[in-house]
């Protein structure tokens, strides 16, 4: 069992990255109760603003220097990617029966994933992203490489900077009121409208810092990537309580360390020796999810802070 | 208002199915002109040409297309032009067999080169077999394809007619690393890890049990799935076994991902693995994480033979981004198997193909026997090669050495 500090460790590292882009379904889904199953995408093409800003740097610059532009590129990519999602393949539907904008998300998630296929240069296989050259540090038996320090600083910060946004401004509490009754809210003079871009937008962003978190510690970013971690991050907003952006980060923290502790200690016991291991960690997480919604089919924080009533 | 929502979910759905199609024939960019007199034969590809394990892929269509352009340039059968006809199977199975179907029904076609992918031919050789189709697969390399299921109880029966393959098998390849591994190298302890896959599952099997035989120790064994990229948990667990090697079954993609997890996370043993890891993208994608790392390869290194100099010139004249390392010279010999064989239909038929040419053209394989570029080019009774030749490789200062070649003796 010494190994269980890193192992809780790399837990929180890959759970902190699901976190990131659960935010991005749960506050569309508190607020138009949408499952926007393109975001999974949106955070793929963030990485690939992200990478289109490093490529265009002189080569030699500096990873410190360039991160910075790189997360800009990658937020201006995501964000413009989810407005134009929003208002040319959402809003138009939002009338529509629910299934409609679903099978939308779903179209525009293959579009997307073929656009950047056929359109990125070499995009066909995983393309090299660059890596921070730093450490890695040793904390007592904990082992940090420089691509997960982004990500224990990046979703913090991220997280902070989402609830002040969301209690203190009036953007932030406009959402709160869109997501307790839209049409209420559009009485009171609010632009319904101008919040959902909003929530597509804060989601987006934070899918885009997600993806550069994952660039720095995969090394890589491949048109195919949105699918597995948006799933994930999905689960991760489900388990944490759909609506609710704490249960967001609480759903994929608890997710990657799921994923984590099956991957180490499952095979350990008795009996369980074919079911652990790597690739039953995906299987584990979701029997975790099950057994969440049997008990509490809300989520795990189901308070609902953003819902709808 | 509802009539304007369909009309734009069917527009966004049209449009995302349309790019979606374009996308899985996007790599199918085949040479050859049809035009000119005489015969036009078409010889099929199925590779990965996107996504995972396209670079390799990629190799083999552009070998088949350099040994195409060569008969047409030289007019190896005179009055008949070959074209290329490369489909993307994105080393899936399912997309492997409506290839060969595709491939089957396209009545020019009178051989196919490919798969990459072990499990990928899996799903094909009935298909091929039915329709009296010649396969030849540069890359194959599990042993069951070939010899069935029992192979290694010593009770090999060939699968099908139709199907052959110019790289050796697993049998010998994870027995040659296993003994490379316990013996130049003086590694004691593995850990064995694999992608579940036929190709990948198969080498780590052959491997443990060569290395246990060979006085090794397996100190722990795993599974990845293929498409993760999250090996932490898995390396945390490698760390802490004490291996002084990780052997790894299955292609690049994961596990060029895995040693430069395990190396950073501050392990520094080397991983070892078969051909499917052969590939500069390795490196590439690693970088100094995979320095020291091996892998075995069939046959020997095509850019140290002589046969392959013109070959190699012409792949990096023409620009192709593939590599042609692993494959692309086996490519171009399975391809010149197949070209030699319809010439040999042709000149028996009067210069004309018979009614029964896709049969001819399997015999006329099964009787292969010429040098090609990479080495000697004939095959056994169940349509293995000949040729059991095997090269150890390791990466030094970002670049594939070959530090072993030779035959595996048992």
């Amino acid at each position: 069992m010494h190994t269980l500090p890193q192992q809780l460790a790399n837990g929180l590292f890959l759970g902190a990255t699901y976190g990131l882009i659960a935010i991005g379904y749960t506050m569309v889904y508190g607020i138009v109760q949408l499952i926007n199953f393109a975001h999974g995408e949106i955070f793929m093409t963030g990485g690939f603003g992200a990478l289109t800003v490093y490529l265009a740097l002189p080569h030699g610059t500096s990873l410190w220097l360039a991160l910075p532009l790189m997360l800009i590129g990658g937020a201006i990519t995501s964000v413009l990617i989810a407005l134009g999602a929003e208002r040319f393949a959402y809003r138009p539907l939002r009338t529509a029966p629910r299934l409609a904008p679903l099978i939308a998300a779903i179209g525009l998630s293959l579009g997307l994933q073929q656009a950047v296929h056929n359109l990125y240069p070499k995009a066909t296989s995983p393309r090299v992203f660059p890596q921070l050259q730093a450490g890695p540090w040793n904390l007592g038996s904990i082992h940090i490489q420089s691509g997960d320090l982004f990500t224990i600083v990046a979703a913090p910060i991220c997280m902070i900077i989402l609830a002040v946004f969301v209690q203190k401004s009036r953007t932030g509490r406009a959402m709160q009121a869109t997501a307790q009754d839209p049409d209420t809210a559009q009485l009171m003079g609010i632009d319904t409208n101008r919040i959902i871009a909003a929530a597509f937008a804060i989601g987006a962003l934070f899918a885009a810092v997600a993806a550069v978190c994952y660039g720095l510690r995969y090394g890589e970013v491949d048109y195919s990537m949105g699918f597995q971690a948006g799933l994930k991050a999905f689960t991760a907003a489900v388990l944490g309580g759909i609506g609710n952006i704490y249960g967001a980060m609480l759903g994929g923290l608890v997710l990657g360390l799921a994923e984590a502790m099956a991957t180490a200690y499952i095979s350990d016991i008795p009996g369980m020796h074919q079911l652990g291991g790597g690739s039953w960690a995906s299987v584990w997480a979701f029997v975790l999810l099950i057994l969440v919604l049997l008990l509490r089919p809300q989520g795990l924080l189901g308070e609902r802070v953003a819902d709808r009533a | 208002m509802r009539h304007r929502s369909l009309l734009v979910l069917s527009i966004a759905l049209t449009g995302a199915l349309t790019v979606t199609a374009c996308g899985s024939r996007g790599g199918s960019k085949s040479g050859g002109d049809t035009s000119g007199n005489g015969l036009t034969v078409t010889i099929g590809v199925d590779a990965p040409l996107s996504g995972q394990n396209s670079a390799t892929g990629l190799g083999i269509q552009y070998g088949v297309q350099i040994a195409v352009d060569d008969a047409n340039k030289n007019k190896t059968v005179p009055g008949v032009t070959f074209k290329v006809k490369a489909l993307d199977d994105q080393a899936q199975p399912t997309i492997g067999q409506q290839n060969a179907t595709a491939l089957v029904g396209d009545s020019s076609v009178l051989g196919v080169v490919g798969p990459l992918n072990s499990g990928v031919a899996q799903s094909m050789q009935q298909v091929f077999a039915t329709a009296n189709l010649v396969e030849i697969s540069p890359s194959n390399t599990n042993p069951a394809l070939t010899q069935g299921p029992n192979w290694a109880k010593n009770d090999k029966k060939r699968q099908f007619p139709t199907y052959f393959r110019t790289a050796t098998t697993d049998a010998l390849q994870g027995a040659f690393a296993a003994q490379y591994a316990s013996g130049p190298a003086g590694k004691k302890k593995a850990f064995v890890v694999d992608d579940k896959q036929t190709y990948g599952a198969g080498l780590a099997g052959i491997f443990q049990d060569s290395f246990t035989k060979d006085g090794g120790q397996v100190v722990g064994t795993d599974h990845v799935n293929t498409g993760d990229k999250d090996f932490s948990a898995l390396v945390t667990k490698i760390k802490s076994s004490g291996a002084d090697l990780l052997y790894y079954g299955g292609q690049y993609d994961e596990s060029e991902l895995i040693t430069k997890q395990l190396k950073a996370a501050g392990d520094n043993i080397p991983l070892m693995g078969g051909d499917g890891m052969y590939s500069q993208t390795y490196i590439t994608t690693a970088g100094t994480g995979a320095e020291g790392d091996l892998v075995t390869s069939v046959g020997v290194p095509v850019n140290s033979l002589d046969s392959a100099k013109d070959f190699i010139a012409k792949y990096k004249a023409a620009g192709y981004p593939g590599d042609y390392d692993t494959y692309g010279g086996y490519s171009y010999d399975a391809a010149t198997a197949i070209i030699k064989a319809v010439g040999q239909t042709v000149s028996q038929n009067s210069g004309k193909l018979p009614a029964d040419a896709r049969n001819q053209v399997v015999k006329g394989v099964q009787g292969a026997d010429f040098n090609g570029i990479a080495g000697h080019v004939s095959f056994d009774q169940y349509g293995d090669t000949t040729n059991k030749q095997l090269t150890v490789y390791q990466v030094k200062s970002g670049q594939w050495a070959a530090v072993k070649t030779g035959t595996y003796s048992g």
